[in-house]
């Protein structure tokens, strides 16, 4: 295996050919903050909120798809990158309606939890207020898209871990929206297995459990890890 | 020429008013209205949720009363869901609603109205809070605040953290009582029993000195409505609603899914709140009263033997239906120790501490009404849902829009006994919001708003111009 040599926040840490800023990172106890990323899925830089500095780049770029190079020096906290964390979680307030009080995964939210790690405490940006649907069509779950931040983690974890492919992205831009199969209502859906995955992995409360309470939702992320490490093993086998 | 003195907002009640008082030539109060002109849309709001949320939505429609629109929402949930919640649920949801009563009469006894009643209506402002009480009777001060906190803490101890998010839920409740809290309650239930016996006791030594204030705040005949056991009894969350006349006659009881048959809602152009009256009486003579003065007059028993005996002792006080707004100070003591009675009864319960608290179903109907009372007054909840648990109409009737008339009368009243010439008074505007708060009226929640204003009283002219402007603090 060969072995890249990075500088990380002034420390110098060696990383595996192929492996992410992000991942080098976390290995060396360095937390940088992701919300679209879930280990144990594919990457697709989609929420921007793990953005460090590259000397030599002029943009910033997303840890989690950001291959270690040999010698590259990064910066992952500093007064830009806060900022810029902060407008993205801003953005992602004001898109659509986030109204924490009532919903399922109060207090047990990525997008909140984030926000209040960055030291969000107010949004500058005109709320949008869209007019979302509710789907309540499925018998066990529901999706709320004033609650989605697009992350496409049950798009990934419904056609990488289950293989159903029930999840897809229709649309454009800020009028994209997560659909089950050919956007027709869940409760409809053929493909669908009603496994759940999707909801586990969501990272706010827009996937949910029908008869969750306010707060009531705790989702266990985690499981794809420990499912596709297993998996990883038996085939090894 | 008709004058109008305009008072706004009124301090110390929750949320913001206006009121107008129309005066006709002879300087004599014609009408009062009470004016709530804080944007009401709260019902759309939840149009397209999920009634599954809406215990948690309802109960931030107002930081006051959080608990008994959640229980109101989760009960009319039950009903969507077609099923009986287990006999513990039950039980405990009613214990909530005991501990919502306690802290909620607690607040309007002794914070809010406490000062006119113990330092009088004519106390400076300065004095006239809770500040002012703390300093001139620590005593009656520290009591109120103890038996406020016992009521938060029966509630704090069945929902946890959730009080104002969902642990009632349709179907039942989220969490079983611990025999820890349920022990803790009980110790401290004896405090709270000390505490309503000798204020009972003070106020009724107090009462004969009051009469003029008896008559004149909102003395006058009217419907009431309240829930009562199917026994006639006092009844706070289950049961029927009954509504009767101020000679003690019964002019209907019926279950709350018929409420629309015998409750109309009337709308002004002036005001935000909803009127609602009993039909058969017509409109305005049909609005009535609801709250604490309204389920004495209308029980037959409390069923306690304490509270019963108090409420003997009040109908041989105030007559054998109570007609002064007046006496809905008197009431609330009465019920906070029918409260604290019926605590200990429930708590005794070994149904109460039974595990299983929580009817699971799906959806099973389209449309359910739900009722509780509400501190201040009978609650309904009526929602109507799609096939998949969507709300498409949402309908809330609250006490204080329930109580928005009689309220009106009362300040008419008021204002008509203590207004001479066209001055505004201190006097006379100390007593009118002292009028408005003995019905504990609870703004932000009947208009779903928030928020309140600085104090703005207006003299407006018959020719329409501002004669004089005055601003007071709102946070008197
Ligand atoms: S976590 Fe890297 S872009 Fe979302």
């Amino acid at each position: 295996m060969s072995v890249r040599t990075f500088t990380l926040n002034d420390q110098l840490i060696t990383a595996a050919a192929g492996q992410s800023i992000l991942a080098a990172a976390r290995e060396h106890g360095i937390a940088i903050p992701t919300l679209c990323e879930l280990e144990g899925l594919s990457t697709v830089g989609a929420c921007r909120l793990c953005l460090v500095e590259v000397a030599g780049s002029q943009r910033l770029l997303p840890a989690c798809t950001t291959e270690v190079q040999e010698g590259m020096t990064v910066v992952s906290e500093s007064p830009r990158l806060k900022h810029y964390r902060q407008t993205i979680l801003e953005l992602f307030l004001a898109e659509r309606n986030h109204v924490c009080a009532v919903c399922v995964s109060n207090n047990h939210c990525e997008l909140q939890n984030r926000a209040v790690e960055q030291g969000v405490t107010h949004v500058r940006f005109d709320y949008l207020m869209p007019t979302l649907p509710v789907d309540m069509s499925h018998d066990r779950f529901g999706v709320d898209h004033n609650r989605c931040i697009l992350c496409t983690r049950c798009v990934r974890v419904c056609d990488e871990v289950e293989g159903a492919h029930t999840w897809d992205i229709m649309g454009r831009g800020f009028q994209a929206r997560v659909i089950t199969d050919m956007a027709e209502p869940w409760g409809d859906s053929t493909s669908c297995t009603s496994c759940g995955k999707c909801v586990q992995v969501c990272p706010t409360g827009a996937l949910f459990d029908k008869r969750a309470t306010a707060g009531g939702m705790v989702k266990q992320p985690s499981f794809v890890k420990v499912l596709q490490h297993a998996r990883a093993r038996k085939e090894s086998q | 020429m008709v004058k109008k003195v305009l008072i706004d907002p009124v301090t110390r009640i929750e949320g913001h008013a206006k009121i107008t008082l129309h005066l006709n030539d002879d300087g004599r109060v014609a009408e009062a209205r009470f004016h709530v002109t804080e944007f009401r849309g709260f019902e759309k709001f939840c149009e397209g949720r999920s009634f599954r949320e809406m215990p948690a939505i309802t109960s931030r429609i107002c930081g006051i009363c959080p608990v008994s629109h959640l229980l109101c929402s989760a009960k009319t949930g039950d009903g969507l869901l077609a099923v009986t919640p287990p006999p513990a649920a039950v039980l405990l949801r009613r214990i909530m609603n005991l501990g919502q009563i306690i802290q909620s009469h607690a607040l309007s006894f002794f914070h809010l109205s406490g000062p006119d009643l113990m330092l009088g209506f004519g106390a400076p402002p300065t004095q006239r809070s809770i500040f002012g009480l703390i300093e001139k009777r620590p005593e009656f001060a520290r009591d109120g605040i103890r038996l406020r906190k016992f009521g938060q803490q029966v509630i704090e101890r069945l929902g946890g953290k959730r009080i104002h998010t969902a642990w009632a839920t349709p179907g039942g409740v989220t969490d079983p009582l611990s025999e820890e809290n349920r022990q803790a309650i009980l110790t401290d239930l004896e405090t709270a029993d000390a505490i309503i016996t000798r204020t009972l006791t003070a106020y009724k030594e107090m009462l004969p000195r009051l009469q003029a204030e008896v008559n004149a705040f909102g003395q006058f005949p009217s419907l009431f409505l309240s829930l009562v056991t199917p026994e006639g009894n006092w009844e706070h969350h289950h049961g029927m609603v009954r509504v009767g006349d101020a000679t003690g006659q019964v002019l209907a009881t019926f279950h709350e899914r018929e409420y629309a048959r015998y409750l109309g809602e009337a709308v002004e152009p002036w005001s935000y709140l909803k009127f609602p009256y009993f039909k058969e009486a017509g409109y305005p003579q049909g609005a009535y009263r609801v709250g604490p003065l309204a389920r004495l007059n209308l029980c037959r028993r409390i069923g306690t033997p304490r509270a019963d005996a108090e409420l003997i002792e009040f109908r041989q006080r105030c007559g054998a239906v109570a007609t002064s707004s007046f006496h809905y100070h008197y009431a609330r003591l009465v019920e906070i120790l029918a409260a604290v009675e019926w605590l200990k009864v429930h708590l005794d319960d070994p149904r109460t501490m039974d595990r299983r608290v929580q009817a699971e179903a799906d959806l099973n109907a389209n449309e359910a009404v739900g009722v509780s009372e509400a501190p201040r007054g009978t609650l309904f909840h009526h929602y109507t849902v799609d096939d998949h648990g969507l709300l498409t109409r949402v309908n809330l009737l609250i006490a204080t829009g329930q109580n928005n008339l009689p309220m009106q009368w009362t300040i008419r009243q008021i204002a008509d006994h203590f207004l001479r010439g066209p001055e505004l008074t201190d006097e006379m505007l100390n007593r009118m919001e002292a009028g408005i708060r003995a019905f504990d009226p609870c703004l932000s929640c009947s208009t779903h708003a928030f928020g309140a204003m600085p104090l703005h009283v207006q003299l407006v002219g018959s020719d329409g111009k501002v004669i004089a402007e005055r601003y007071r603090g709102g946070g008197e």
